[in-house]
């Protein structure tokens, strides 16, 4: 099987569906001449010229409603944006109308429209460009919310993404673009609304998505010298979330530790553990409990950055935590 | 500043064509059944049968009727949510209509959208749209896919003159400009967002001017006038067509009632005097005398239609009033669709 990066599955992903289906497109900023600000998008003008890879002006409210109306007609759009930062320029597109359009027309008009960029932090970009925004939109009735980890989960989930009927927020890893990792070739799509056990363990369960997985697992590595075996769930959608998937790694080990880049004021994390304590009260010996980013804006400072992210120091600690080890 | 809306500047008209004598007829019967519509609709209003916010088009029929009629069934349509006249011009039944404000399951969108958010994805009428000018960049998108596809249609958006000021106007007309799309932006300049006058918005007066910025081509249209907003309407659509290229029309027009059913007609913004003023151009009033004067009507055949169409309003009513409402299942339907595409 091949190695690819992250980045590279993307765009072997994007390329293998346009090549498919003629009404994808790819636009935003900077996808087409400049090859895309993350080079996600390197060699598909070339290949499918300036009407299917669109270079957009710098109007993030303006390119996003041009991909939801043209997606109303029919058309599927891939709408990139440099990073989900400067989406929030277009959230009342994303929440107004690509929710909502289908519940509000009774069915008559769906948004079959894919809007993806990174995500989360990177290295020192400070405040406004190191963002989570995975809870804003999983809020949202009639999206759904992606986060791949890997790069077979980057190619197989935006393949399906971008042939889901429904609006799909597709949030990357802006740190993960040159993770390395094996991609099979072809047909290689992943469904929606699946968890995927990453590492198998029995003594606790850790739940993560995109950027933290790689995180848990090293937490995990550590612990392991330490003789706890720690299962690595990752998530890969926020929504629809894989209940059963935690439940049933949840029943098995007993503790449960769920770990996010974002803050923890209504993040994921506190959906995650709203579900489990409902769901599998009877089988916990611990309280869940979460690891989070820090709850400030992200400071410049690397010291500071460093001390405000989610960490594998953190999970370990947090993880002794449920077992009852400090 | 102009107290009027419309445009002092009138052609010396010709007289109508006899050979399009039914179709001038037709219009005048779309603005009395949107007149007597609208007018039910706020007496149901007032009972509580229809909820939630309602927006009259009052005054601004000939808007909707006289660009509609100018379209093709393939073309796309938004409108914001003072679209009940849209809807009606466009064909959704008077029912469907009338049933949805009352939320009914007969409704055309089953009752789950209600006056704001008309639809018929058949008729290519794709939305009233409910956030102030939210809805410009989806026409831009439609008319993208429609360039994009390589047809002949275009793509239609009805918006206020109080979404001119924010940033979705200028960000889609910049993009339909730029990429050469077949779009026409409508901007029904009825001189007031909700109590805000338009001078007290905008810096610049002439709204059509603000295509400029755009190289965009424009044109102001007297929205009082049926034929008017039609040959204007024509024009921007041919342009569309056979050029590929979008146009902004100011359409200067008036609302005779308030803002919505909350607001009263005249108060703190506007004077009795100014909107009596404005009711003199009444845009049914100005089409029935053109109709008589040139012998295509009478009083009598509008009075005849007039009934006709006050019978279509009170049937849709009962209709209305009688539908059931939506199961309670339809709570949980249409928010995802569960299949993917298989291609």
């Amino acid at each position: 099987m091949p190695t690819l990066t992250y980045r590279d599955a993307l765009n072997q992903a994007l390329r293998e569906e346009m090549q498919r289906d003629p009404d994808v497109f790819l636009m935003g900023e900077e996808v087409g001449v400049y090859q895309g600000a993350y080079k996600v998008s390197r060699g598909l003008l070339d290949e499918f010229g300036p009407m299917r890879v669109v270079d957009t002006p710098i109007t993030e409210l303006g390119f996003a409603g041009v991909g939801v109306g043209a997606a109303m007609v029919g058309l599927r759009p891939v709408v990139e944006f440099m990073t989900w930062n400067f989406a929030l320029l277009a959230v009342d597109q994303l929440v107004n109308s690509a929710a909502k359009m289908r519940y509000m027309s009774n069915g008559q008009v769906g948004v079959p429209a894919v809007f993806r960029g990174p995500g989360g932090s990177a290295l020192q970009l400070a405040s406004q460009h190191s963002q989570a925004f995975e809870s804003w939109y999983a809020h949202i009735p009639g999206l759904k919310v992606v986060m791949p980890a890997t790069p077979a989960d980057a190619k197989g989930l935006l393949k399906s993404a971008i042939r889901d009927e429904n609006p799909v927020i597709f949030i990357e890893g802006e740190m993960l673009y040159n993770t390395k990792g094996e991609v099979p070739e072809g047909e290689h799509v992943v469904p929606l609304g699946k968890a995927d056990i990453k590492r198998e363990g029995a003594d606790v369960t850790i739940i993560c998505h995109s950027k933290t997985v790689s995180v848990c697992l090293r937490a995990s590595e550590q612990l392991a010298k330490d003789g706890v075996n720690a299962e690595v769930l990752d998530l890969r959608t926020i929504r629809p979330l894989d209940t059963e998937a935690m439940l049933n790694s949840v029943a098995k080990t007993h503790r449960c530790v769920v770990v996010e880049e974002g803050w923890p004021f209504a993040g994921v994390g506190a959906q995650v553990v709203d579900t489990i304590q409902r769901e599998v009260f009877d089988e916990l010996d611990a309280p869940v409990l979460r690891v989070t980013g820090a709850d400030v804006p992200m400071p410049y400072n690397k010291h500071l950055e460093k001390a405000a992210k989610a960490d594998p120091a953190k999970v370990v600690s947090a993880v002794s935590q449920v077992l009852y080890r400090e | 500043m102009a107290s009027s809306a419309a445009p002092r500047t009138k052609a010396k008209s010709k007289g109508l064509d006899p050979a399009q004598a039914d179709e001038y007829r037709s219009w005048l019967r779309q603005m009395l059944l949107i007149r007597r519509f609208e007018e039910k609709a706020g007496e149901a209003y007032s009972l509580g049968k229809i909820g939630g916010f309602c927006h009259l088009y009052i005054g601004q029929e000939a808007v909707a009727v006289g660009s509609l009629a100018a379209l093709g069934p393939d073309d796309y349509i938004t409108c914001s949510y003072r679209e009940h006249g849209h809807a009606l011009a466009r064909g959704i039944s008077t029912q469907a209509v009338m049933a949805e404000l009352f939320g009914k399951a007969a409704g055309c969108t089953g009752g789950k959208g209600g006056s704001m958010h008309l639809f018929d994805a058949s008729l290519g009428f794709l939305g009233g749209h409910g956030i102030v000018g939210g809805h410009i960049p989806l026409t831009t998108g439609m008319a993208f896919a429609v360039k994009y596809r390589n047809t002949s249609q275009v793509a239609v958006c009805y918006f206020g003159e109080a979404a001119v000021n924010n940033g979705a106007f200028h960000e889609a007309l910049n993009m339909a400009a730029l990429w050469k799309l077949p779009a026409i932006y409508l901007c029904e300049n009825n001189r007031y967002g909700m109590g805000t006058a338009l001078e007290r918005a905008s810096a610049l007066y002439d709204i059509s001017e603000r295509a400029c910025s755009y190289d965009m081509a424009n044109e102001v249209v007297d929205g009082q006038d049926v034929l008017a907003m039609n040959s204007a309407m024509e024009r921007a659509v041919q342009r569309a067509r056979n050029e590929k290229l979008p146009t902004l029309l100011e359409v200067r027009t008036y609302r005779f009632m308030g803002h919505s059913m909350s607001d009263p007609i005249h108060g703190h913004y506007r004077t009795r005097e100014e909107v009596e003023d404005q009711r003199k151009r009444d845009p049914i009033a100005v089409w029935s005398q053109r109709l008589i004067a040139d012998g295509l009507m009478d009083e009598e055949a509008i009075r005849v239609m007039d009934k006709s169409v006050m019978q279509e309003v009170e049937d849709a009513y009962q209709f209305a009033d009688q539908a059931p409402d939506p199961a309670p299942e339809e709570l949980y339907t249409h928010v995802y669709a569960e299949d993917q595409r298989e291609r």
